[in-house]
């Protein structure tokens, strides 16, 4: 028979709860259905438990996305000396929200001699990666919506999806610099992941686990359980060429070659209006909180408050909840993320190529020896 | 795509088999980083571009048409709305045909005048430069930080002339009024300030591992194709030319000032990046001279209606591009027959092609900013 494979409390929840509130309705049902009611309570749970899922994923997505946007305006205009949106609620808050409205009121119009079912499908496929790599972050011990055992590798598939969205995007525009777009950020990002996907089997690696919980839970303890300094020196190298390979990841500055405004008006998403150049713009910063995520789970202890083994100090940080000190995290990450995008200029398309494949990916390979060394020597 | 022979116009390198998978594309009117209304028709191999054709014309006004119908005073203003960047420099260019043709002194404190104007302008200028090579790199923040500085410039420019950009100032024989009293204390200040920014500046763009390696050996212009396309200015300094009108042929005081003239020798696009900071500096120390020394006295010679006597005039200065002149032909009455004006943008953009040909796009849009066109200037 049929089981679900979903295991956490709310799962377990709604699995109790189907079966209570079939009690009402069953005396009033035929023998011939009843027959099926075991059967059908585990679906109907399952069912339950997979609409809760997409609607805490949305709250999720969409609940970040504008605060994101906010920060983005706000943490720009600082490094620019300038004060950013001041006009909308107080110091601007709800511009973003008038931002979103107004852009889901526009005209969605495809561009003359455009491949129509292609330009409206890529926003779609462009928001399948981050959503999918949201539902596996464990936000705090049970708040993980599927806790699936391959966590990594399953990542590291599904990321592609970013690649193909954009790819479809640039290539039925009709524009060429889209097209000049999409076929940098193709190149690019698919040259990326491999660094990306090594760092993140670098941690596997050294963690001996690729489901994110329990890489999560292998760093329990002080400050210096965490990843990025449980290993002396190689953590910390780590971590930061997890943070520049994704960058590039993400395709943000310094590594926007693919958007590069100043050189191609905007790239892939040149000739996106209203709600798909939304669903772009939204799937950019759902990336940035996946990704950060990430980086999180995988070097800064997950949920784990820092603490630094001093009693009196570690009691208090225990009583933040978990979720409290991963989302500080992924902003702290986010806000990293942030500062170098407005700081660094941009480099060229071929600069960019040759540093990962002649600077990124053997540093990388020789991370991965080392952490081998170091597991063999000391672990 | 396009068969053998049939290019559009303008394009000149013959097709081959081996290019034959090229593809065109319009860069222009409205684009980011063109620096306006200019539009170039690029023909790529890929990313790399194989000829760039420029079109012009977009803005044109027929300034020096216009100039014709109104009388010698009225035509200063027009010179603003060329080159808006050096607006001040534009005016002061105009009256010193003027005043050759009058055959009028300037006080001395008039002069002081001109040149703190002068190099202010330039500062402005060069930083409006740095704000846009920063931003046409990818590094949006130099470009509220370049306008942060030329702001200043212009608040102290506004308290003297009345306006911020169009400042409409000189006149034969001096300008339109004194500067205020808070201008010198002003000026001192802004030096003070200016010292510590560049600082700041150099270490945020000119060692930047990412700048370097974009910018060095890029665009590359040789002394003689500098010369032979009449390039002025940062360009020609820095292909490796030491020519600047203020020490080879000094107009108003600059003779009396101690300033060198940076010049660098490679011609890539670093190097005239390099010409430009090192000539802020050099304006900063003019400045230095200028306010130490800035004397009392009349601020203007006695005025006279502007008629100039029958004959050809023509005066040239240094702006912040490169060599401005203006030659005015006079026939009788208060209206010029003909003025014609040598602008640096147009000649400095000429050897683009040259410099951009097997260059990446990204390459063009860097050229391009250190060339630092001004469109309504090359239109007029």
């Amino acid at each position: 028979m049929f089981t679900p494979s979903v295991t956490h409390p709310i799962g377990d929840f709604v699995r109790k709860l189907v079966p209570d509130a079939m009690g009402y309705v069953t005396p009033y049902l035929p023998q011939s259905v009843l027959e099926y009611i075991p059967a059908a309570n585990s679906v109907v749970a399952f069912l339950i438990n997979a609409v809760i899922c997409i609607i805490a994923v949305c709250i999720v997505a969409i609940g970040n996305a504008p605060i994101l946007i906010y920060m983005e305006r706000k943490v720009c205009a600082h490094v620019q000396c300038r004060l950013g949106p001041m006009r909308l609620g107080w110091h601007g808050t709800i511009q973003t929200i008038a931002d979103v409205l107004k852009m889901l009121f526009k005209e969605v119009y495809a561009p003359k001699g455009a491949d129509k079912f292609i330009f409206y499908l890529a926003p779609m496929v462009v928001l399948i990666a981050p959503f999918l790599v949201l539902t596996l972050i464990p936000f705090d011990k049970n708040m993980v919506i599927a806790n699936v055992p391959v966590g990594i590798p399953f990542i590291i598939a599904v990321n592609g999806f970013g690649i193909l969205g954009i790819l479809l995007g640039g290539w039925s525009s009709n524009n060429k610099y889209s097209l000049l777009g999409s076929l940098r950020s193709g190149a690019q990002m698919i040259s990326y992941e491999i660094s990306f996907a090594m760092i993140l089997l670098f941690v596997v690696m050294v963690s001996g686990e690729t489901n994110l919980l329990s890489i999560t839970q292998g760093q329990e303890g002080t400050i210096l359980d965490w990843w990025i300094f449980k290993i002396p020196v190689l953590g910390f190298i780590a971590f930061v060429l997890f943070f520049i390979s994704s960058t590039a990841e993400l395709n943000r500055a310094p590594f926007d070659i693919a958007e590069a405004e100043q050189e191609l008006t905007g790239g892939y998403h040149t000739e996106y209006n209203g709600t798909a150049f939304a669903m772009f713009y939204l799937a950019e910063y759902i990336n940035l909180v996946t990704t950060s995520s990430l980086a999180t789970t995988c070097f800064l202890g997950g949920f784990y408050p820092p603490l630094i083994g001093v009693e009196a100090v570690d009691s208090v940080l225990m009583m933040v909840p978990g979720f409290v000190w991963f989302f500080a995290k992924v902003y702290f990450m986010i806000w990293c993320y942030m500062m170098v995008r407005w700081t660094f200029v941009r480099p060229r398309v071929d600069q960019l190529m040759d540093f990962e494949w002649k600077f990124l990916l053997p540093v990388n390979l020789v991370l991965l020896g080392l952490g081998g060394a170091y597991i063999v020597l000391f672990g | 795509m396009i068969n053998k022979g049939n290019l559009p116009p303008g394009f000149k390198i013959e097709r081959s088999e081996s290019n034959s998978e090229e593809f065109f594309i319009n860069m222009g009117p409205q684009h980011p980083s063109t620096h306006g209304a200019l539009r170039l028709a690029l023909r790529m191999d890929g990313e790399t571009i194989v000829e760039m054709v420029p079109h012009f014309g977009y803005i044109h006004r027929g300034i020096e048409k216009q100039a014709e119908n109104m009388n010698y005073l009225q035509y200063i203003l027009l010179s603003d709305r060329q080159d808006y960047l050096t607006a001040i420099q534009n005016n002061l260019g105009v009256c010193l045909a003027y005043e050759k043709a009058l055959n009028i002194g300037v006080p001395e404190r008039a002069e002081y005048i001109r040149v703190i104007l002068q190099e202010l302008g330039r500062v402005a200028s060069h930083m409006v430069f740095f704000a846009c090579f920063g931003g046409d790199l990818g590094g949006q923040t130099c470009l509220l930080y370049g306008f942060k500085e030329r702001e200043m410039v212009h608040d102290i420019i506004e308290e003297v002339t009345g306006s911020r950009l169009t400042t409409n100032f000189f006149r034969p024989g001096g300008s339109t009024f004194d500067v205020p009293d808070t201008f010198i204390p002003r000026v001192k200040a802004f030096i003070k300030h200016m010292d510590k920014t560049m600082k700041d500046y150099e270490r945020f763009l000119s060692k930047n591992i990412i700048v370097l390696e974009r910018t060095k050996g890029i665009g590359i212009l040789s002394k003689e194709d500098a010369i032979a396309y009449g390039c002025t200015g940062p360009m020609l300094r820095g292909s490796g030319v030491k020519y600047d009108v203020r020490k080879n042929d000094p107009y108003s005081i600059y003779d009396q000032f101690d300033f060198d003239v940076p010049v660098t020798y490679n011609g890539d696009t670093y190097d005239r990046y390099t010409i430009r900071i090192a000539e802020i500096h050099e304006s900063l120390k003019i400045l230095k001279q200028a306010v130490e020394k800035f004397p009392e006295g009349p601020w203007r010679a006695k005025e006279k209606p502007v008629r100039l006597p029958a004959g050809r005039y023509y005066s040239a200065i240094e702006t912040a591009k490169g060599l401005y002149a203006t030659y005015v032909v006079a026939a009788s009455g208060d209206k010029p027959y003909r003025i014609h004006t040598r602008g640096p943008s147009f000649a400095n953009l000429a050897p683009l092609n040259k410099m951009v040909q097997g260059q990446k796009i990204s390459d063009l849009v860097a050229i391009l900013a250190t060339i630092d066109p001004v469109i309504p200037e090359i239109d007029r």
